[in-house]
């Protein structure tokens, strides 16, 4: 499967969701002096060059020290800007995680931590530059919202949103086109997951870079084998749309989640705690990174290496439907 | 190895950084161009190091703090036999343990490096157990200069004075430049020289593209007794290809198969006229 040169399978193309990123910044900006970036040498891969050059006193640069960069969000953020620290996010969740704990969350300093490059878009770049733990460090932490928009129009939104929030948001956003999901639907909210396609036989709730694979898999399980196929973008991994979850496993069809992060403690299991606490029985399969010393190589090399692609879902997808509930 | 035969390995230490960045279409190019002098110098003058004998507890350490100049290290290692250079056409592939940062997956690379401002507080480990355990081995680290702001190595510069670790030498590659531009505009660390004196270091300055200087600060230490040492080396990002030296794009740039053609010609020029 060559996710990097696809055509959207009839899915208009957009762009990254960094690249929205920083355009909705810039309109932010344009309207609201209030808004600061807070870049650590990162200006480049946050796509904020011309933010820079448009509004030089909205950004502020510190340089390769990501920790600072949090703290000094926090303190803008406390004397009434609307901080955006924006840093590559294996560094901003794992570094700066004092940082984010003590002076965001805990001090409710409503911060947004956008973490750009998330999961392994730079895949051949090794697990230094992997966030695949970042889901699991921030559910672990009281008063965040996690974030990992599915497209440009979700990140757009989530954009917005964290610029009006009163609670410290964390975004997580990576660098390779995104296709518009669902366009029929222009609703977006924290909290609240985007049914993306729905179906009867089989649900897969995905978040970020992985909603666009499991599409794939949803259309080709319905168009070679007839099974129909609930898709979400669970673009809010904290709080948790239970309303949503339980809706979903109303019905007994198996559940399969798929997250651009390791199993242990990230979307997965968030939704499993949930469900099989109120005692739901669905068949449920969790997708992700497996807890080893992680493959390296393109995003979607290490996405096929570990099933979360079009044909590893597509396959799961299969064996769920057809095993016969024990 | 003559002073002729270490200039003439710079240049094809050159070759070989491009040669690798362009097949693998991705690489620091700049900051390895920058480094490669130092490491030259390091690998074939100075580190007590056999590619046979890897794991002797008396070798002398190097872990590349600014660890996305791998390609440098990489070249650098193979040069000297730890594994032959054809394994560097995996650069960046798939399920290769070449990749764009040193791992230990990789023979001859003591620490997994990639995230800045973590090598020198390793450094300070290895060296206050070689103090510890009585050995005589030096343990190095090469840094960047927009690496500084990093406050990790500040808190490792305290500890490297306050235990006396003269065995110590972290090489600063004093290049000027970062991603986003010089580092005097995105985030000043001017008087180096100063900040690390009064961190209790002592501090030498070399030209970083002089063989000659380099091995010599590097082989005679400690430069004062019971002070940890510190070499700032003066150097140009991109250095040896006219139309990288001093250009910001060729920070992780990727040569196009006309612009690596003409870089190779240069490097073929500047090694014909050391021969
Ligand atoms: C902790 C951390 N933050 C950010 C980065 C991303 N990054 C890689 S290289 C680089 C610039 C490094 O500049 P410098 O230290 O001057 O290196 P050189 O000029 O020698 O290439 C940055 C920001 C990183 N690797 N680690
Ligand atoms: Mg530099």
């Amino acid at each position: 499967m060559e996710l990097d040169k696809r055509e959207g399978k009839n899915l208009k193309m957009g762009d990254a969701n960094q690249v929205v990123f920083s355009e909705t910044l810039e309109e932010l900006a344009a309207i609201d002096s209030t808004i600061i970036a807070v870049t650590s040498d990162s200006r480049g891969s946050g796509k904020l060059v011309s933010f820079g050059e448009k509004y030089p006193n909205q950004i502020v640069e510190v340089g390769i020290a990501e920790q600072n960069l949090v703290g000094v969000a926090a303190g803008l953020t406390s004397a009434g800007k609307k901080a955006f620290a924006v840093s590559p996010a294996c560094f901003l969740s794992a570094r700066a995680l004092e940082q984010i704990k003590n002076d965001v969350t805990y001090s409710d300093n409503p911060v947004t931590l956008v973490g750009i490059s998330a999961g392994v878009s730079y895949g051949a770049l090794g697990t230094t530059h992997h966030s695949l733990h970042d889901f699991a460090a921030l559910r672990a932490i009281n008063n965040i919202i996690i974030v990992a928009p599915a497209d440009n129009f979700e990140t757009a939104q989530a954009v917005r949103q964290a610029a009006a929030s009163n609670k410290p948001v964390y975004m997580r956003l990576g660098k390779k086109a995104m296709p518009f999901l669902n366009e029929a639907d222009q609703t977006f909210e924290f909290g609240k997951g985007r049914i993306i396609r729905e179906g009867e036989n089989l649900t897969i709730i995905a978040s970020g870079e992985t909603v666009y694979p499991a599409w794939l898999a949803a259309k080709k399980l319905e168009e070679t084998k007839g099974v129909k196929t609930t898709v979400v973008s669970m673009h809010t991994i904290k709080p948790l749309d239970t309303d949503l979850l339980e809706r979903l496993a109303a019905n007994g069809q198996p559940i399969i989640t798929v997250e651009e992060h390791m199993v242990n403690g990230g979307l997965g299991e968030a939704c499993a705690a949930y469900l099989f606490q109120r005692g739901y029985k669905n068949r449920f399969r969790i997708v992700g990174i497996p807890d080893e010393y992680t493959v390296t190589g393109s995003q979607i090399e290490i996405f096929g290496h570990y099933g979360i692609s079009e044909e590893g879902l597509y396959n799961l997808g299969m064996e769920m439907v057809l095993k016969t509930p024990e | 190895m003559t002073n002729q035969e270490l200039r003439l390995k710079s240049v094809v230490l050159r070759k070989n950084i491009l040669k690798y960045i362009y097949i693998a279409k991705a690489g620091h190019t700049g900051g390895s161009l920058s480094c490669i002098d130092i490491l030259n110098v390091l690998y074939n003058k100075v580190l007590n190091v056999d590619p046979k004998d890897f794991k002797n507890p008396n070798r002398d350490r190097y872990i590349q703090s600014k660890g996305h100049c791998v390609e440098a290290l990489f070249v650098t290692l193979a040069d000297r036999g730890f594994f032959p250079e054809s394994d560097l056409e995996t650069l960046c592939a798939y399920q290769s343990h070449y990749i764009g940062h040193p791992t230990k997956k990789v023979h001859g690379v003591e620490q997994n490096t990639g995230a800045l401002g973590h090598g020198l507080s390793i450094c300070v480990g290895e060296a206050i157990a070689a103090k510890l355990d009585d050995k005589r081995h030096r343990v190095f680290t090469l840094l960047g200069d927009g690496e500084l702001p990093e406050g990790s190595n500040w808190e490792a510069f305290l500890s490297a004075s306050h235990y006396k670790l003269d065995n110590l030498y972290a090489i600063l590659d004093n290049n000027k430049q970062q991603i986003t531009g010089n580092n005097k505009e995105v985030m000043n660390t001017d008087s180096v020289r100063d900040k690390l004196q009064s961190f209790g270091w002592a501090v030498k300055e070399v030209d970083g593209h002089n063989l000659e200087q380099l091995e010599e600060a590097l082989k005679n230490g400690p430069f004062e007794e019971g002070k940890p040492n510190f070499i700032i080396a003066h150097t140009i990002k991109g250095k040896g290809v006219s139309f990288m030296e001093g250009s910001l794009k060729w920070h992780h740039g990727v040569p196009t198969e006309e612009q690596y053609a003409l870089a190779q010609s240069e490097l073929n020029t500047a090694e014909a006229l050391i021969h």
